[in-house]
């Protein structure tokens, strides 16, 4: 009786494995859904970049299903968590690419997390749009790899002309995180450009991601004497980096880059966040009609405003679904060309033209912490 | 010079913390010979107990601040009290490995309940006390820095004070001594292991709430870090000893901070652990421990 019971529940098992297989095969229907996979940060030390990003996804695809899908089908995006960990997103996109048959991939705002998930993508021959990873070795995995955001050497380049120009500085101390590709490369290439017009870097102190005590090191670098202080890192540590300069009485102004975009800096630093600059790709105060509208849109949407990565997000799955209608179909090949060939697209950031290197090329805003908001100081080109 | 002084401060605030947690550590391991392992965890919770309660005590003024401080202690006091009866006391006569893997056990489940109960994302911990900022000279203290030292040796005297000083801290150090023979004189063991557990608990609570001060972002596996460096620090000054593992944690922080401060400083955990390996291999007892002979 044991025997035949346990037989009949193994059987049921089969069935119902079975079952999952036939609804699998039964895909040629014209209804079928498109399946874009997302992989971002959802929780861990980076939730807020990948929960921003998320939005702006979530609000381009619900925009283009009331628009009636692609190519006459729905259009579906199966969201991974990374978890803000590395080698989580190996895992992800490896699911999504073998198990779920994605025809394209968003994903991975964080340089680091982006350059393990995207080997596979490229191997995979799923094209793969990332919306923030701004370190330019994620492009050069492969020509399935494009951005829609600009890339680090722009953005070193940018505070380090930003810094001599506008705020003119001749002395800046680096606080880099050494764990980070993101922070390391923007460092290299501020210091670069800071070099080369002339400036000197009096300090350079490292840190590691996840840290939570800097005061050894800013206390060395105040000892330094510099103009201002540029710490490239995310807002986590961006936030208990500000609060604890201030503390130690440093009321120098602090540069980083746009990972510190996000409303847990002013959360975590408070008063402390003030005097910090950074460049975005995207200006809430921005002027552009389609950049209002789109603000507009969130907030009624998710009732908070939206982060430059959220406008990326939306950016980047409105660049796939614009590739995926010129080209037509939903072969990874043809969708790759398409991207490719995009010229002059009119996403919210901006009007986006896809260079030979798969890199988005538009200028910079810079924002300053003034009175626990961002405001827009200035544009500046390279 | 100033670098010097303005160094030492910051040293000497993340290492009266560490030494706070130490504390804990070591005081378990006196009375119980094993290492608590949740006690790390213990710690997260204290600050999330100070995260929800701060709005609602009136975080911002001395007397609100200090309400918070104190009931994180008492929360995390009753919290290590329950940790020790539901999962080790049912193991006080098992080998020690047993009770030191349940510990692991537990310290798991307060990092993943936590993820689960406050969410994984890191926090914005609020204000607890008035802040500001004294200079001497070219030194600069935050006012968070001080409270940090003048709790921290204020809890170490009442300490010192509750183990030496009282009948039940007298039973404390007679249990750490004999087990048997302190049951034999009439001291109610079970008792005085809650009570030891809850005084560690507590501390590691004081340490979460002044560890969130001054890092004012927390997340559910915050207290492994520190936890860990706090563990090293009991060693350092010899395990199961009080005023070890308070100079141990005050080292522990110094070295760490001197070495954050210079070039090398990625290799800071490394430098604070090799130090650790040469006073173990010329001090195999820590710093202010005692060697004794194990009888086989």
């Amino acid at each position: 009786m044991k025997l035949f019971l346990r037989t009949l529940a193994l059987l049921c098992l089969l069935c119902a494995f079975a079952g999952c297989g036939r609804k699998e095969a039964a895909a040629p229907g014209a209804a079928t859904p498109i399946r874009i996979g997302e992989f971002s940060s959802l929780t861990g030390r980076e939730a807020g970049l990948g929960q921003y990003t998320h939005m702006g996804v979530l609000l381009a695809l619900e925009e283009l299903d009331a628009a009636g899908g692609l190519l006459g089908r729905p259009v579906e995006v199966i969201a991974e968590d990374t978890q803000s960990k590395a080698g989580e997103s190996v895992t992800a996109t490896r699911k999504l690419v073998s198990r779920d048959h994605v025809i394209a991939l968003i994903g991975e705002g964080a340089s680091g997390r982006c350059l393990e998930g995207a080997p596979i993508a490229q191997a995979g021959r799923v094209p793969l749009v990332t919306p923030s990873a701004t370190n330019p070795k994620v492009t050069e995995i492969g020509d399935y790899i494009f951005r829609v955001c600009f890339t680090d050497p722009f953005q070193g380049t940018v505070m380090a002309k930003f810094a001599r120009d506008s705020l003119k500085a001749r002395r800046v101390a680096l606080l880099v995180d050494v764990g980070a590709s993101y922070s390391v490369g923007l460092a290299e290439f501020f210091k670069e450009r800071f070099k080369a017009d002339g400036g000197e870097i009096v300090a350079e102190q490292k840190f590691a991601g996840g840290d939570k005590d800097f005061r050894a090191q800013l206390t060395a670098i105040k000892a330094a004497n510099p103009d201002a202080i540029f710490a490239p890192c995310y807002y986590g540590e961006a936030g208990l980096i500000l609060f604890q300069a201030r503390q130690l009485g440093i009321t120098l102004p602090i540069l980083g880059g746009d990972g510190y975009e996000a409303p847990e800096l002013i959360e975590v630093a408070g008063a402390a966040a003030e005097g910090a600059y950074f460049p975005v790709h995207f200006s809430l105060e921005s002027t552009d009609t389609r950049s209002r509208d789109f603000v507009q849109k969130f907030t009624a949407r998710f009732q908070k405003p939206p982060t430059g990565v959220s406008a990326l997000g939306y950016d980047a799955l409105m660049l796939v679904a614009d590739a995926i209608r010129r080209a037509g179909t939903t072969d990874g090949a043809a969708i790759r060309d398409a991207l490719a060939a995009t010229h002059e697209f009119s996403g919210v950031t901006g009007r986006i033209t896809i260079d030979s290197a798969r890199n988005a090329h538009k200028p910079a805003s810079i924002i300053r912490v003034r009175d626990g908001r961002f405001q827009f100081v200035e544009t500046v080109a390279p | 010079m100033t670098e010097l002084l303005q160094q030492l401060i910051n040293g000497l605030s993340l290492g009266a913390i560490y030494a706070l947690i130490a504390l804990g550590y070591t005081m378990v391991y006196g009375v119980l010979r094993f290492i608590n392992f949740a006690h790390s965890d213990v710690f997260m919770i204290g600050s999330y107990v100070g995260f929800y309660l701060a709005p609602k005590l009136g975080a911002g003024s001395v007397l609100g601040g200090l309400a918070v401080l104190f009931s994180a202690m008492a929360a995390c006091a009753l919290l290590g009290v329950i940790i020790e009866k539901l999962a080790y006391k049912p193991l006080r006569n098992r080998s020690t490995l047993t009770v030191l893997i349940t510990a692991i056990g537990v310290s798991l489940l307060l990092q993943n309940g936590g993820q689960k109960l406050f969410g994984p994302n890191p926090r914005a911990f609020p204000k607890l006390f008035p802040e500001t900022q004294l200079h001497f000279g070219e030194l600069t203290v935050s006012s968070n820095q001080l409270i940090v030292l003048a709790v921290s040796i204020f809890l170490l005297v009442m300490l010192w004070w509750i183990v030496h000083r009282t009948r039940i801290g007298t039973a404390m150090r007679a249990l750490s001594f004999n087990a048997t023979a302190a049951s034999l004189v009439g001291i109610n063991n079970d008792a005085v292991i809650s009570f030891t557990f809850a005084l560690g608990s507590a501390l590691a609570g004081a340490g979460g709430i002044l560890y969130a001060m001054n890092y004012p972002s927390i997340d559910p596996l915050m207290g492994t870090l520190p936890g860990l460096k706090a563990f090293v620090a009991a060693v350092l000054g010899g395990i199961g000893n009080l005023p070890g593992a308070a100079l141990g944690g005050l080292l522990i922080g110094l070295v760490e901070t001197f070495i954050s401060g210079t070039r090398a400083s990625t290799f800071r955990d490394a430098i604070a652990f090799a130090i650790l390996i040469l006073i173990l291999l010329f001090r195999p007892a820590g710093l202010l421990g005692k060697m004794r002979v194990e009888k086989v």
